[in-house]
C-alpha cells in the first residue's frame, strides 16, 4: 500500500459523511491508526499489526461508528516486500450504511492477535488464514488447517507456491488405497500472461504477475 | 453405586450423508442424543478457484463465479461484473442492468427452491422437493434460453450481459410468473402449518440478533434474527433502486422463521420480475468501450479496428488500474462480497471471494450445541449450505 492509494477520490469533500466517518475513526483510534483514506466509497485504515484487536473492538463499540460487523478476513501476499503480508479486515456498519477496511501489515514469521474475541466470525476466517497464508494468530482457541487436506503441507495462497500444487492424489486400483506422489506434469507447465503480444510464454513454473517486469509491477 | 463418568461418543456425520448438503464431514461430540460439540471439516470440494484465478485474465476469471454456489450462479457473476465495472469505472446500459436484475431475482427463486424443498426433505417432507424441482426446471430453461447453458451461464459481464434476450422469453417468464404462486401456495400448505414440519423448526437453531451480527451472519439467516438488512435497498446496485419490493423480517431467529422467510422472498422476487419484465428498457445491452467489451460479430467483418479489438480483449483482456476495492451483492444465501486486488496488470493479483455460507457454516457449531441429533440436520438445512462456494 503506498501513499497514492490513499488519496481522495474526486468528490469526497471534507463534508462528506464518508470523510466525517473517517475523521471520527482516526480520532477514536489515535495513537493506533497510522494512515487513513477513502478508495472506492471505502474508509481504509492501516494500523501495526498488534493493534488490531484492540482497534476491530473500537469501532464496534463507538456509538457513531458501530461498525458491528466483520465481514470478511484475509491476507494478500507480496513476497518482494519486507513485511510480505497485508491482513485485510473487511467490516461493516448497519447504521452508518459505510463499510471500512483495516489494513495490518505483518512480516513472515510474525503473529497477529486474534480477534475471534470480538467477533466470533473470525474463527474460521483466521483458520483460512493461517491454512493458505501461515500467518499465526496468537490467542486463537483452534487454529488448525480448514480448507486443505489432512497432513497438507505448505500454504497455497502465497504467491511462490506453484498453481499445480506439489503433491497429486490418485486410486491405485492394484494397491487398492489412495496414493500420494510429487506432481508429474506430462506437458511442461504453461502460463500464457500475453501482456505482450510477441513474448506470451514464461518457460519458469507459476508466477504470474509477481514475476513479470518490474515497471508493470507498482507495488 | 459409584457415580460413572460417561465419555462422550465421537461421531462421524458425512460426508457422503443425504442431508449434509454435498461433502460435509461433520464430526460430533455427543452426550447420549446430544451435541456437546460439533466441528465441521470442509474443504473436500475445494478447488482453489482464488489461487486459479489469479492465473487468468478478468474474463476468463468469470467462469469460476458460475461453480462456487452452483445453485445461483448468475448471482455471483454479478458480484464480480460489478467489482470489475467499480475498478475501470464503466457505465452499465439500462436495459443490461434490468437483464441482470431479472435474473438475479430468477436465480433467488431457484436457489430457495432447492433450499426450502431439501430442508423439507431433510424433515421428513417429500413431495414438496418432487413439485420445486419441477419449477427449477422452467427457470433452467430460462437460463439456457438466454445464455445456452442451464447451470454454468457465464452471462454476466464486464459492462453489461453477454447478449441479448431472444425475443419472446420475457413473454415466457412474464406467463410463468403467473402460475408460480401457485406454487407457493401448494407447498406452504404442505409445511408452514404441519405440525411435523413445525415440530422439527420451531425454536430449533435460535440465533438472537447479537449472535447473529458476531457470527457474520447475513441474508435470510440475518433477517430472521430480527435484522433489517438487504442490500438491495441498503446499498442499491444495478437497477434495484428502481424497483418496489418488500424486506421479510422474522422475529423468532430459528429454523422456523427462516423458512418462512424464504417462501416470502420468493413473492418478493416474483414482483421484482414482473416490475424488471413491465419496464424493460430497449437498448444495447453492453458498453460500447471496446477496450472492455467485445465488438458485435457483424462489425468485425467490416471494421479493423473491430477485429483488433476482439483479438486483443480475448488473448491479452483489458487491464485494471491498480488498487483495492471490495463489492459485495446480495446473493439468495446472503452478502457474497469480491475483494479484487489489481496491480494494473491483465490478471487480478489477489480475489478474495466472501461467500456467506462459509460463516453460516463456522457457526453450526455454536448453534447445534445442547440440541438433539436430529436437529443438526434441520439446523444445517435452515442454514442454507452449499460447498461450492464455502470450500471454493
Amino acid at each position: 500500500m503506498n501513499e497514492n492509494d490513499l488519496i481522495n477520490e474526486a468528490g469526497s469533500t471534507s463534508e462528506s459523511p464518508l470523510q466525517l466517518m473517517a475523521d471520527h475513526l482516526r480520532e477514536i483510534g489515535q495513537g493506533i491508526v497510522l494512515s487513513s483514506g477513502i478508495v472506492h466509497g471505502e474508509i481504509e485504515l492501516q494500523v501495526s499489526a498488534g493493534a488490531v484487536a484492540q482497534l476491530l473492538l473500537l469501532v464496534r463499540d463507538d456509538r457513531q461508528a458501530a461498525f458491528t460487523q466483520l465481514i470478511d478476513l484475509t491476507a494478500v501476499d507480496y513476497p518482494e516486500r519486507k513485511d510480505r503480508f497485508d491482513v485485510v479486515y473487511q467490516m461493516l456498519s448497519m447504521s452508518s450504511n459505510m463499510r471500512l477496511r483495516i489494513v495490518a501489515t505483518v512480516s513472515e514469521g510474525q503473529t497477529v492477535p486474534s480477534v475471534t474475541g470480538v467477533f466470533m466470525a473470525a474463527n474460521w476466517a483466521e483458520r483460512e488464514v493461517w491454512d493458505m497464508f501461515g500467518i499465526f494468530f496468537s490467542g486463537h482457541p483452534d487454529l488448525r488447517r480448514l480448507l486443505t487436506d489432512y497432513g497438507f503441507e505448505g500454504h497455497p495462497l502465497r504467491k511462490d507456491f506453484p498453481l499445480t500444487g506439489h503433491v497429486e492424489v490418485r486410486y491405485d486400483d492394484t494397491q487398492r488405497r489412495v496414493i500420494n506422489e510429487p506432481v508429474h506434469l506430462v506437458q511442461e507447465f504453461r502460463d500464457f500472461d500475453f501482456l505482450s503480444p510477441w513474448e506470451g510464454m514464461h518457460n519458469e513454473l507459476g508466477g504470474n504477475a509477481a514475476k513479470a517486469d518490474p515497471d508493470k509491477t507498482a507495488k | 453405586m459409584a457415580e460413572m463418568q460417561i465419555k462422550p461418543i465421537t461421531m462421524n456425520f458425512g460426508p457422503q450423508h443425504p442431508a449434509a448438503h454435498g461433502v460435509l464431514r461433520l464430526v460430533l461430540e455427543m452426550d447420549g442424543e446430544v451435541i456437546e460439540r460439533a466441528d465441521p471439516h470442509i474443504g473436500l470440494l475445494h478447488r482453489g478457484t482464488e489461487k486459479l484465478i489469479e492465473h487468468k485474465t478478468y474474463l476468463q476469471a468469470l467462469p469460476y463465479f458460475d461453480r462456487l454456489d452452483y445453485v445461483s450462479p448468475m448471482n455471483q457473476e454479478h458480484a464480480w461484473a460489478l467489482a470489475i465495472e467499480k475498478a475501470l469505472g464503466i457505465e452499465v446500459p439500462r436495459r443490461a442492468q434490468y437483464i441482470r436484475v431479472l435474473y438475479c431475482e430468477i436465480g433467488r427463486i431457484l436457489n430457495h427452491l432447492l433450499n426450502l424443498t431439501t430442508f423439507a426433505i431433510d424433515v421428513g417432507a417429500m413431495t414438496p422437493l418432487l413439485w420445486g424441482f419441477e419449477e427449477r426446471e422452467h427457470l433452467m430453461g430460462f437460463y439456457e434460453r438466454a445464455c445456452g447453458a442451464r447451470l454454468h451461464a457465464a452471462y454476466f459481464r464486464p459492462g453489461g450481459v453477454h447478449q441479448d434476450l431472444p425475443d419472446d422469453l420475457l413473454r415466457d417468464i412474464n406467463n410463468w410468473t403467473k402460475t408460480f404462486p401457485a406454487f407457493i401456495q401448494d407447498m406452504e400448505t404442505l409445511l408452514s402449518e404441519n405440525r411435523i414440519f413445525k415440530q422439527r423448526t420451531v425454536d430449533i437453531g435460535v440465533i438472537s440478533e447479537e449472535d447473529a451480527l458476531s457470527l457474520g451472519m447475513t441474508g435470510p439467516c440475518l433477517r430472521g434474527s430480527g435484522v433489517a438488512w438487504d442490500l438491495r435497498k441498503n446499498q442499491p446496485y444495478d437497477a434495484y433502486d428502481e424497483m418496489d419490493f418488500d424486506i421479510p423480517i422474522g422475529k423468532t431467529g430459528d429454523c422456523y422463521a427462516r423458512y418462512l422467510i424464504r417462501v416470502e422472498e420468493m413473492r418478493q422476487s416474483l414482483r421484482i420480475i414482473e416490475q424488471a419484465i413491465a419496464n424493460m428498457p430497449s437498448g444495447p445491452v453492453m458498453a460500447p468501450d471496446h477496450k472492455v467489451t467485445p465488438p458485435q460479430r457483424g462489425e468485425m467483418k467490416q471494421s479493423m479496428e473491430a477485429l483488433i479489438h476482439h483479438f486483443k480483449l480475448y488473448t491479452e483482456g483489458f487491464h485494471v488500474p491498480e488498487g483495492e476495492s471490495y463489492t459485495a451483492v446480495e446473493a439468495p444465501k446472503g452478502e457474497f462480497g469480491v475483494f479484487l486486488v489489481s496491480d494494473g496488470t491483465n490478471k487480478p493479483y489477489r480475489c478474495k471471494i466472501r461467500a456467506p455460507g462459509f460463516y453460516f457454516m463456522a457457526a453450526v457449531d455454536h448453534l447445534s450445541r445442547g440440541h438433539m441429533l436430529a436437529d443438526s440436520v434441520a439446523i444445517i438445512g435452515s442454514l442454507d449450505i452449499v460447498f461450492g462456494e464455502i470450500d471454493r
